[in-house]
């Protein structure tokens, strides 16, 4: 249609204005998209040490225990007592606490230590950047993960051999992991159970985990709530552990809070910039549509001028705020504290919708200007 | 003097008894009092008098875009108070040309693609439709200008801009509401020289609202108005018809 042209050359030849719709759009997709979708990656992430021990599928546990960063501590029969409820092919136990670490010379770090089962080392890490899982086979092994090393050893290369104390007791570095991000910077120290405890100061009674997988055709939740009918402990299913600890960290802290308020705000600001430019866009034409309504141009042929000016400034800028935004995460996938972020494509497709939303005031604000227009205003100073 | 024809002129534009208020209730102002007033085709006619006196409401009415209370006024026959909405609007796209004061340009058209809006409107493809808006611009002076954009042309070259986009679609009326005003003398005359020459044709009726008594030259017919009345219509054979 040539209207359709008409249109398209008036919004390309109002160069500035033009620009400032498109970058409105572009802004409100940008803060959208990308604080979403590093607001869902940060509370994936509190989970991650979960999700990490991706041989297990059931992690049994003190009922008191909300979330996996707090355990309560279990005697060690209850490991027994586990082992023995049908329908588990294995259970083992783990040790999961903060402790301090001190380098030679260096400064007192707090870590996450976890010891895992030492005969089968279940929740090993899975990447290692240098070294062998076996190695924590050798005596006061451990293995910590690269963020952690460059937190302690700032500049300084990856290297083994390297001693640090731990509870007064020197443990040796003999590999290096790149574990999926944790939610808080500690760094993250793998070790064997019974190395552990000696790594902690406390008594014998400090196992803070069972895991477990669920014998092959038992679904992990029955055998979940299986456990805990019979030995009155908490057991969940890894997805539901993971929930669980997502459910805490949202509920607990003020992370969504401050998000929401930064996506609002990215929503707010662009629909404030994009409706009123849209609508001072609109308004300037005002003469241009009276002119072309004397003439003979039908209020649905205006409607459609308008909608196609508006819905071509939407695409370019959500295009842009979106392609802007998967940079970002491109640009940022080796900077260790955004690491493993990305845009998840519904969160791609809420933004869309947002950004729609933005358009569609946008557009009805101004079209009714154009609908009511008088054409008589065409003769008149 | 009167030249005899054969047969009587076609009427492009007959009102009979027009009456236009603005306002409401104690605000409401009588702007046209009864207007009766025949238009031929195949001249120019002009509509001149004091500031205020109604010229741009009587030519807004007779153009379809202005309603009136009482009265009669019709095109070529049609009556335009008996149509509505849609038809109303191609009736106007159809039958119509328009020439404004302020000129009204597209700024984001070029002089040929401004000139081509009635035709593309229309749903005459854009090719076509420029190469129609071009020929008539060359025929107006402007064949050097066709895709100098409207501030990039003097205002005598966008009121011929506007000329040839009131007349691309050949329209049966052309109504121009002070199409010098904004223009200087020199301008002025050569705007209504050129109006003159490509508007007039005989089964086309041309009115022009003016009140700049140095074009008066080129009508054929002068209407006076007065608060809201006419008050005189006298042919002019206009001079400068070669
Ligand atoms: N929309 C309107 N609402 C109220 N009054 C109006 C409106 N349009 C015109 N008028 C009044 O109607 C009268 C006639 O106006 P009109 O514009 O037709 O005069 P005109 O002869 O064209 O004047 P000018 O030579 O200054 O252009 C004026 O008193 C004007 O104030
Ligand atoms: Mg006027």
């Amino acid at each position: 249609m040539a209207m359709a042209w008409v249109a398209l050359q008036m919004l390309y030849g109002d160069r500035a204005k033009y620009f400032g719709l498109v970058f409105g759009v572009m802004f409100a997709t940008l803060l959208m998209a990308q604080q979403t979708s590093i607001f869902v990656g940060l509370m994936a992430r509190t989970a991650n040490q979960i999700t990490d021990v991706r041989e297990a599928n059931v992690w049994v546990m003190d009922p008191r225990v909300r979330y996996v960063d707090e355990p309560e501590p279990m005697p060690a029969t209850d490991l027994d007592r586990v082992r023995s409820v049908d329908g588990i092919a294995w259970a083992v136990p783990m040790y999961k606490g903060l402790t301090n670490v001190r380098a030679p010379g260096g400064v007192l770090n707090q870590v996450f230590l976890l010891g895992i089962d030492d005969a089968s080392l279940v929740g090993a890490p899975k990447t290692m950047l240098l070294g062998s899982v076996e190695d924590l086979r050798l005596p006061d092994a451990i293995i910590i993960d690269r963020a952690g090393f460059e937190f302690i050893w700032p500049g300084e290369a990856l290297e083994l051999g390297r001693r640090v104390e731990m509870n007064d007791r020197t443990a040796v570095i003999v590999g290096i992991s790149e574990p999926a991000p944790p939610f808080t910077t500690f760094p993250i120290v793998h070790t064997r159970y019974t190395n552990a405890l000696r790594f902690t100061p406390g008594g014998r009674n400090r196992m803070s985990y069972v895991v477990a997988r669920a014998e092959d055709g038992q679904a992990p939740e029955a055998v979940a709530r299986h456990i805990e009918a019979t030995t009155g402990l908490q057991a969940r299913t890894t997805t539901e552990f993971q929930w669980q600890t997502i459910q805490y960290y949202l509920q607990r802290t003020g992370i969504p809070v401050n998000f929401g308020i930064t996506v609002t705000l990215g929503f707010i600001v662009g629909a404030a910039i994009v409706g009123q430019t849209f609508y001072i866009f609109v308004v300037e034409n005002m003469k241009q549509f009276g002119a072309l309504k004397a003439i003979g141009v039908t209020n649905t042929t205006l409607a459609g001028m308008v909608l196609l000016q508006g819905s071509v400034v939407a695409l370019v800028g959500y295009g842009l705020g979106v392609g802007l935004s998967a940079g970002f995460f491109v640009a940022t996938a080796n900077v260790t504290a955004l690491r493993g972020f990305y845009m998840p494509w519904q969160i791609m497709i809420g933004t869309a919708g947002a950004v729609l939303a933005i358009m569609v005031v946008s557009i009805f604000a101004s079209l009714r200007r154009v609908m009511v227009l008088d054409p008589a205003i065409v003769f008149r100073g | 003097m009167i030249p005899h024809t054969l047969s009587p002129p076609a009427l492009a534009v007959r009102c009979a008894g027009v009456v236009k208020s603005f306002g409401t209730d104690e605000t409401l102002v009588r702007v046209l009092h009864g207007i009766d007033l025949d238009i031929p085709a195949g001249e120019l006619t002009m509509l001149v008098g004091p500031s205020g006196c109604g010229k741009t409401t009587l030519l807004s009415i007779i153009a379809g875009i202005l309603s009136f209370e009482e009265g009669e006024a019709s095109i070529f026959g049609t009556p335009i108070h008996s149509l509505k909405g849609a038809d109303l609007v191609r009736f106007r796209r159809q039958t119509l040309g328009f020439i404004f004061q302020q000129y009204n340009l597209l700024p984001a058209l070029s002089a040929s693609e401004n000139a081509a809006v009635p035709l593309l409107a229309a749903g005459v493809g854009r090719v076509t439709a420029i190469r129609r808006a071009e020929e008539l611009l060359a025929q107006l002076g402007l064949g050097a200008h066709l895709k100098k954009l409207p501030n990039q042309l003097s205002g005598g070259q966008q009121q011929r801009v506007a000329i040839a986009r009131a007349l691309v679609h050949n329209p049966k009326l052309v109504v121009c509401d002070e199409p010098t005003a904004a223009l200087d003398a020199q301008s002025g005359q050569t705007v209504m020289a050129l109006l003159r020459d490509a508007a007039l044709a005989p089964d086309r009726g041309v009115i022009v609202v003016t009140h700049d008594n140095r074009i008066y030259s080129y009508a054929d017919r002068i209407a006076e108005m007065s608060d809201g009345r006419i008050t005189r219509v006298a042919r002019t054979p206009a001079q400068k018809v070669a």
